[in-house]
C-alpha cells in the first residue's frame, strides 16, 4: 500500500470578535501549521470607546463611572485607583473607616472577579458546572454591592475622599455569614478541578511564562506571581490599611496555567481572610474626608442648612479643583496592576488620565504563550490571562 | 403549535461586547436561570433566533454585528440591551468611536434600559416581548 505525500500548508484562521470564549471582543488572527498555532496576533480595539478622551471633558466625580466600566468584572478596584490618584493630588486624608470599607469591598471584588475568571476559563476548557456554582456565589456578592451602593455591578461607590455612603445595618453580619460558607464553596470547586486528570492534562505546561518573560512583557498580578516573582502591590507598596492586614501571597513555580489556577483559588481564600480581618478591625467613624469642598454632605444635612446645600451643589455641578500636578497611582486589581496616571492643570477637569490596564500588557504576551499549541489551548490561554476587552481597549 | 414552540424556545446568540455581558452571564447562571424559559445560548448565528446586543458597539465592531445579524435565519428578533446599545449611553456625548445606538445598524424590536440592565428586568421584558 502506498501513502501519498501530502503537503500541509500554513493557513490563517480568524478567531473572530464573536466567539463563545466569551471574553468580550477580541479578535485573534492565528497562523496555523496544520493543527498547531505558529503565531497568534491579537487585533484589539473593537471596544475602544474613547474613555480617556471622554474623561477629559468631565469633572473628577463624573469621571468615576468610566473607571467602573473599563474592567467591568472588578469594578471597585478601578474606582479605588481613580480615587487614590485624585486624593494624592489633593493631598487629602481618607478616614480610617473609609479605608477599611474600601479594602473590604476590594477583596469582595477580588473574589467576584476570580470566580468569574476561573469558571469562565473552566467553561472554555470544557467544565460547565463550576460556572453555575460560582455564579451563585457571585450573585451574593453582587447583592452586597447593591445593598451598599444601589447598583449590582457599576457601583461608583469608592469616591475621592472616602466612600459614597456608610454600610447599611446588617451588611457586616451578612458578609460574615458569606465568608463562613464560602470556603466550602471553594473546596467544592477545587474538588471538581484541581485533582482532575483531564483538568491537569489541559492545564499543566500549557501557556508557560518564565519569570524573565513575565517581567519583560510587563505582566503583573497573577501572571507574574505564577512565574515565581513575588510581587504584590498590597505588600510592596501598601496603600490604605493593607499594612495592618496580614494576607499570604501565593506564588507559583512553573508559570503554566495550572499554577495560575491554583494561585487564583488561593487568592480567593486569602481574600476571605482579609475580609474577616477587616470586619473585625473596622472602627466606627466618618466615611468621607472632612473637607466640604471635596465630599458632599449627607442628604439629611443638606436639607437643613444653606451652607450644606451649597456644599452639595458644588461638587455635583462644577466639581472640585485639583492642584496642577501629576501622579501615577496603581492598585493591585484582581487582574494585575491597574494604574492611573493623572495629570491635572488646576481646573475641575483632568487634563489627562492615562489608564494602565493589566490586560493590555497581558495580551501582548498572547503570541509567545500560544506558540506551538492547539487552537483549543489558545482559547484557554486567553482565559488564564484574564483578558477583558473593556480594559484592553478602554 | 409551531408558533408555540418557536416562542417557548427562543435561542439567543451568545454575543456580547462589554459590561452587559456580565449580567447576561448571570442570567445563564444558577440564580436567574435562562434555560428554564427555553433560552439556550448558541454560539453560531445560524442557530440563533434572538440577539441580545449586550455591550457598547463601536465602529470597529459594527460590521461584525451587522454580519452576524444577516447570518441569522428568519424569524429573528433583536433586543437592544442597555443604555449603550439604545443611544450610546455614557459614551454618547463625545466619543469618537462609539455607535450611538444599535438601531442605526440593525432593526431593533425591544429596548431594555439600564446600565447595566439588571438581570430580573431582562426576564420580565422577555415575557412581555413574547
Amino acid at each position: 500500500m502506498t501513502t501519498r505525500n501530502r503537503q500541509i500548508k500554513n493557513f490563517t484562521l480568524n478567531f473572530g470578535p464573536q466567539h463563545p470564549a466569551a471574553h468580550g471582543v477580541s479578535r485573534l488572527v492565528l497562523e496555523m501549521n496544520g493543527e498547531v498555532v505558529e503565531r497568534a496576533e491579537p487585533h484589539i480595539g473593537s471596544l475602544h470607546r474613547g474613555t480617556e478622551k471622554l474623561i477629559e471633558y468631565k469633572t473628577y466625580l463624573q469621571a468615576l463611572p468610566y473607571s467602573d466600566r473599563s474592567d467591568y468584572v472588578s469594578m471597585m478596584a478601578q474606582e479605588h485607583a481613580h480615587s487614590s490618584a485624585v486624593e494624592r493630588l489633593l493631598n487629602c486624608e481618607v478616614p480610617l473607616r473609609a479605608q477599611y470599607i474600601r479594602v473590604l469591598f476590594r477583596e469582595i471584588t477580588r473574589i467576584s472577579n476570580h470566580s468569574l475568571a476561573l469558571t469562565t476559563h473552566a467553561m472554555d476548557v470544557g467544565a460547565s458546572t463550576p460556572f453555575l456554582w460560582a455564579f451563585e456565589e457571585r450573585e451574593k456578592l453582587l447583592e452586597f454591592y447593591e445593598r451598599v451602593s444601589g447598583a449590582r455591578m457599576h457601583a461608583s461607590f469608592i469616591r475621592p475622599g472616602g466612600v459614597a455612603q456608610d454600610l447599611p445595618l446588617g451588611l457586616c453580619r451578612d458578609i460574615d455569614s458569606f465568608t463562613q460558607q464560602f470556603s466550602s464553596r471553594i473546596d467544592e470547586l477545587e474538588e471538581m478541578s484541581t485533582g482532575n486528570r483531564i483538568w491537569k492534562q489541559r492545564l499543566v505546561d500549557i501557556g508557560t511564562v518564565t519569570a524573565q518573560q513575565a517581567k519583560d512583557w510587563g505582566f503583573s498580578g497573577v501572571m507574574l506571581r505564577g512565574s515565581g516573582v513575588c510581587w504584590d502591590l498590597r505588600r510592596a507598596a501598601p496603600y490604605d490599611v493593607h499594612d495592618q492586614l496580614d494576607p499570604d501571597v501565593p506564588v507559583g513555580t512553573r508559570g503554566d496555567r495550572y499554577d495560575r489556577y491554583c494561585i487564583r483559588i488561593e487568592e480567593m481564600r486569602q481574600s476571605v481572610r482579609i475580609i474577616v480581618q477587616c470586619l473585625n478591625q473596622m472602627p466606627s467613624g466618618m466615611i468621607k474626608a472632612d473637607d466640604r469642598k471635596l465630599c458632599p454632605p449627607s442628604r439629611c444635612r443638606m436639607k437643613l442648612s444653606m451652607e450644606s446645600s451649597i456644599h452639595h451643589f458644588e461638587p455635583y455641578t462644577e466639581g472640585f479643583s485639583v492642584p496642577a500636578s501629576s501622579t501615577y497611582t496603581a492598585v493591585e486589581a484582581p487582574k494585575g496592576e491597574f494604574g492611573v496616571f493623572l495629570v491635572s492643570n488646576g481646573s475641575n477637569r483632568p487634563y489627562r488620565r492615562k489608564i494602565r490596564a493589566p490586560g493590555f500588557a497581558h495580551s501582548q504576551g498572547l503570541d509567545s504563550m500560544s506558540k506551538h499549541h492547539m487552537p483549543a489551548d489558545v482559547v484557554t490561554i486567553i482565559g488564564t490571562q484574564d483578558i477583558v476587552s473593556g480594559e484592553v481597549d478602554r | 403549535l409551531s408558533n408555540w414552540s418557536r416562542l417557548s424556545s427562543l435561542w439567543p446568540l451568545l454575543y456580547a461586547t462589554s459590561c452587559c455581558f456580565i449580567e447576561f452571564a448571570s442570567l445563564i447562571g444558577s440564580r436567574f436561570d435562562f434555560d428554564r424559559y427555553g433560552l439556550v445560548p448558541r454560539s453560531s448565528p445560524r442557530q440563533a433566533d434572538l440577539i441580545l446586543t449586550a455591550g457598547t458597539v463601536t465602529m470597529k465592531m459594527a460590521p461584525s454585528l451587522v454580519r452576524l445579524y444577516e447570518q441569522m435565519p428568519e424569524p429573528k428578533y433583536v433586543i437592544a440591551m442597555g443604555a449603550c446599545t439604545i443611544t450610546g449611553g455614557m459614551f454618547s456625548t463625545d466619543s469618537y468611536s462609539t455607535v450611538r445606538g444599535v438601531d442605526k445598524l440593525i432593526h431593533v424590536d425591544v429596548y431594555l434600559p439600564g446600565c447595566p440592565v439588571h438581570a430580573i428586568p431582562i426576564i420580565i421584558y422577555y415575557f412581555l416581548f413574547k
